[in-house]
C-alpha cells in the first residue's frame, strides 16, 4: 500500500512538482541562512584561529571579544612566564589606530603587534615577503585582499597597495615589507601587522600597551590547571582558543542582532515550507479524499491510511531536503570561493532534515485529521 | 420511477429459500437529532441469500444507500439486529470491521472511484493490496480478472482513457479480485448508456452465478430489474413490497407502454 501511495501522489506531476518546489525551496532557505549564520559565527574568530599555536591567551577579566581593548600592564608577560605550566609566554598588541595612504585617504586599521624576538603571532601564510622582513623597521604585513580593497589607491589611481609602499599610522611611518593570506573575518578593518615594540611606538601613549598574553603550556602539563594558576597567580582570565572564539561569537550574536535576524530568516523558511506543504498536501488530501473514502470502505485501516499519508509527506519532505540541501551546498561551493560567510557543519543539514521532516509530520497531520474522519459510507453519496 | 403494482412472488423479505448471507432485523437509523433528525432506516427487515441478487429500488432519499452501506458494514445503525455472514458489525472493532470488509465485501460504486493515478491493474489489485498480498501477486491476480472482464489487453492503461462501461468493468474487476462473498453495488448502471448497461449487469450476474455471490444492487434504472433474483421496493425508510426480479420488470414494461399510449 506504500507503494500505492506514493504513486498515488507522483501521479498528479504538477501537484507533485509545485510540492515539491515549495518544500525544497524551504529546505534551501532553512539550510543557506543557518549556513551563513554559522558561517558568520565562525567568522567572528577568525583571527584567534590565525594563531593555531597558541594554548592561552591571557587577557584582562572584563574583555567580552577578540577587538575588545582592555590592555594589561607591561609587567603581565613576565609575570606569567613564571608560572609553573607555562612553556613560554610572549606579549601581544591589538587596537584600532588611525592609518593614512599615500594617496591621502584617511581610515581606520587594526594593529597586531607581535613579540620582537620570537614573532609569534605573526601570520601563517604570507603571500609575499617573509615574516622575518618586520624586523626591518618600519615594516608591516598587510593582507593582500585588504591591499587590492580596502587599502587601494584610489585617489591617485594608484592601485593596488604592493610591498615597498609606505603609509602613515598614527603620523608614524610604515614600509611594507610583505603580504599575507588572512583567515576570512566578521570584521571588517584592515588587519596590519608589525612588531610589538613598532605597534607600542605607534599607538597614542597609554599607561597599560598590552592587549593580550599569548601562552604556550609546556607538553605534559593539564591546560585546565595551568588556566587556574594564572588566574589565582595574576588575576587575569586565561582562555583556550575555542573559549575566547566562543564568547567572542557570543557576544556578537547578543550585541549585534545577527542571532535575531538569521533565527527569523530560518523561521521564515520554516513557516513557508509549512504553509506551502500543509495548504498543497491538504489540497491533494482532499481531492484525493474519495478514493481514501473508497480505500476505507474496500477495508483499508487506520493504520494502512496512516502508514500511506505519513509515507506520501515523507518522501516529499526527504526529497525536497535533499534537492534543497543540495542547492544550498552549491550555493555555498560558490560563496566559499568569496570573503562571505557559509559554513555548512554536519549539525546543519541534521537540523534541516529534522526541520522538513517537522514541517511534514505537521502537513500530514493535518492531512490525516481529514482522512481518519472521512466516513467511508460517502463513498455511496458522490 | 416505479408506479405500476407488483405482481406478487414470493412478497416478504426473506432470501428466497437459500440460506442467509444477510439477515437484518428492525433495522433504524436516523441522521442527526432534534427537529433536523431525519429517520432514513425505520425498521427495515431485509435477508440476502448466498448467490441471490437483490436489488434495492425507490425514489431519492428512501433510505436504500443508508441500507446497504448499514449492510456493507461502513455505516453504523442506531437499533435493530444485522448479521453478516453470521457477524454482527456492532460486536466489532473499528479495524476488524474494515478487515472484515476487505475480505468479504466487494464494492461498485457510482462513479466507479477509480484512482486516476494508477494503472487499472493496480486499481483492481487494491482490494489484495489491502488484504496484505504482495504487488507482484496481486497485479497477477488483477490482471487475470480483468482478461475475465474483457480488459486484457489494456491493463497499463489509466482510468481517463477508457470509456465509462470499461471504467466500471474495471471496477466490478476490483470487486471480484477478492473473492469476497457479497458485492455491494450502487447504480452500477446510472453513469451508463443501456447497452452499456446490460453488459454491465450480464457480467456481474454471470460472475455472481458462477461464484454464488450474492449481490445487493440500488438502482433507479428500471431496465436492470430482469437481472434480479429479488427486488426490494422502498420507500420513506422501509422495505414496502418485495418481489421477483422478473415479476417487476414486466409490470416496468407494461408501465412504459400505457405510459407511451
Amino acid at each position: 500500500m506504500i507503494r500505492l501511495a506514493l504513486r498515488m501522489l507522483t501521479g498528479d506531476r504538477l501537484k507533485y512538482f509545485g510540492l515539491l518546489a515549495g518544500m525544497a525551496f524551504a529546505a534551501m532557505m532553512i539550510a543557506q541562512q543557518a549556513s551563513i549564520f554559522f558561517g558568520l559565527k565562525a567568522q567572528t574568530g577568525g583571527f584567534i584561529r590565525e594563531m593555531p599555536s597558541v594554548d592561552l591567551w591571557v587577557m584582562d577579566e572584563q574583555v567580552r571579544f577578540s577587538e575588545d581593548d582592555k590592555p594589561l600592564p607591561d609587567t603581565a608577560a613576565q609575570r606569567i612566564k613564571g608560572i609553573d605550566g607555562v612553556d613560554w609566554a610572549v606579549p601581544l598588541y591589538k587596537a584600532w589606530q588611525r592609518a593614512r595612504l599615500a594617496d591621502g585617504t584617511r581610515l581606520q586599521v587594526v594593529i597586531v603587534g607581535v613579540d620582537d624576538a620570537t614573532l609569534v603571532g605573526a601570520p601563517a601564510q604570507m603571500v609575499e615577503g617573509s615574516t622575518l622582513d618586520l624586523r626591518r623597521d618600519p615594516g608591516v604585513i598587510i593582507d593582500v585582499r585588504d591591499a587590492a580593497t580596502k587599502l587601494r589607491l584610489e585617489r591617485s589611481n594608484g592601485g593596488p597597495l604592493k610591498v615597498g609602499h609606505s603609509l602613515n599610522i598614527n603620523d608614524s611611518d610604515a614600509r611594507i615589507v610583505g603580504t599575507y593570506s588572512a583567515t576570512a573575518s566578521f570584521f571588517w578593518d584592515p588587519v596590519i601587522y608589525t612588531t610589538y615594540s613598532r605597534a607600542v611606538r605607534m599607538a597614542p601613549a597609554q599607561r597599560q600597551m598590552m592587549s593580550f598574553v599569548l601562552v604556550k603550556v609546556r607538553p605534559g602539563a593539564d591546560i585546565k590547571a595551568v588556566q587556574k594558576r594564572i588566574t589565582d597567580t595574576t588575576g587575569y582570565t586565561a582562555r583556550t582558543g575555542p573559549e575566547f572564539e566562543s564568547i567572542t561569537a557570543a557576544y556578537i550574536l547578543k550585541s549585534t542582532g545577527i542571532l535575531v535576524n538569521f533565527g527569523m530568516a530560518v523561521g521564515l523558511g520554516f513557516i513557508i515550507g509549512l504553509l506551502v506543504t500543509g495548504q498543497t498536501f491538504f489540497n491533494f488530501t482532499l481531492d484525493n479524499s474519495r478514493y481514501f473514502a473508497a480505500l476505507k470502505a474496500m477495508g483499508a485501516t487506520a493504520t494502512t491510511l496512516i502508514a500511506m499519508v505519513v509515507s506520501q509527506v515523507m518522501a516529499v519532505s526527504l526529497l525536497s531536503f535533499g534537492i534543497g540541501v543540495g542547492v544550498a551546498a552549491l550555493v555555498g561551493t560558490f560563496i566559499a570561493k568569496t570573503d562571505l560567510a557559509f559554513l555548512m557543519p554536519w549539525y546543519v543539514v541534521v537540523f534541516t532534515l529534522v526541520s522538513m521532516l517537522l514541517v511534514g509530520l505537521a502537513s500530514a497531520i493535518l492531512s490525516l485529521i481529514k482522512v481518519l474522519r472521512l466516513e467511508p459510507g460517502v463513498v455511496f453519496r458522490t | 420511477m416505479i408506479t405500476a403494482p407488483v405482481i406478487s412472488a414470493t412478497l416478504d423479505s426473506s432470501s428466497g429459500g437459500r440460506a442467509p448471507v444477510v439477515r437484518c432485523r428492525a433495522v433504524v437509523k436516523t441522521y442527526g437529532s432534534g427537529n433536523s433528525a431525519v429517520r432514513a432506516l425505520r425498521g427495515v427487515d431485509i435477508d440476502v441469500g448466498a448467490g441471490e441478487l437483490l436489488m434495492l429500488v425507490g425514489p431519492s432519499g428512501c433510505g436504500k444507500t443508508t441500507l446497504i452501506s448499514v449492510v456493507a458494514g461502513v455505516l453504523d445503525r442506531d437499533a435493530g439486529e444485522c448479521s453478516v455472514l453470521g457477524e454482527d458489525y456492532a460486536k466489532m472493532s473499528s479495524s476488524a470491521r474494515a478487515r472484515f470488509r476487505g475480505r468479504n465485501i466487494g464494492f461498485v460504486f457510482q462513479q466507479f472511484n477509480l484512482i486516476p493515478t494508477l494503472s487499472i491493474a493496480e486499481n483492481a489489485a487494491v482490494p489484495l493490496l489491502i488484504n496484505g498480498m504482495s504487488r507482484k501477486a496481486a497485479l497477477a491476480q488483477a490482471t487475470e480478472l480483468l482478461a475475465q472482464v474483457g480488459l486484457g489487453d489494456r491493463t497499463k492503461d489509466y482510468p481517463t482513457r477508457l470509456s465509462g462501461g470499461q471504467q466500471q468493468r474495471v471496477a466490478i474487476a476490483r470487486a471480484l479480485v477478492h473473492r469476497p462473498r457479497i458485492i455491494v453495488c450502487d447504480e452500477p448502471t446510472s453513469a451508463l448508456d443501456h447497452v452499456t448497461g446490460q453488459k454491465v449487469m450480464e457480467l456481474l450476474r454471470s460472475v455472481a452465478a458462477g461464484n454464488d455471490l450474492s449481490l445487493l444492487v440500488v438502482t433507479h434504472d428500471q431496465r436492470i430489474f430482469e437481472f434480479a433474483d429479488r427486488i426490494a421496493e422502498m420507500d420513506d425508510g422501509r422495505i414496502n413490497r418485495v418481489s421477483t426480479g422478473e415479476g417487476h420488470a414486466q409490470a416496468a414494461i407494461r408501465h412504459d407502454e400505457d405510459a407511451s399510449k
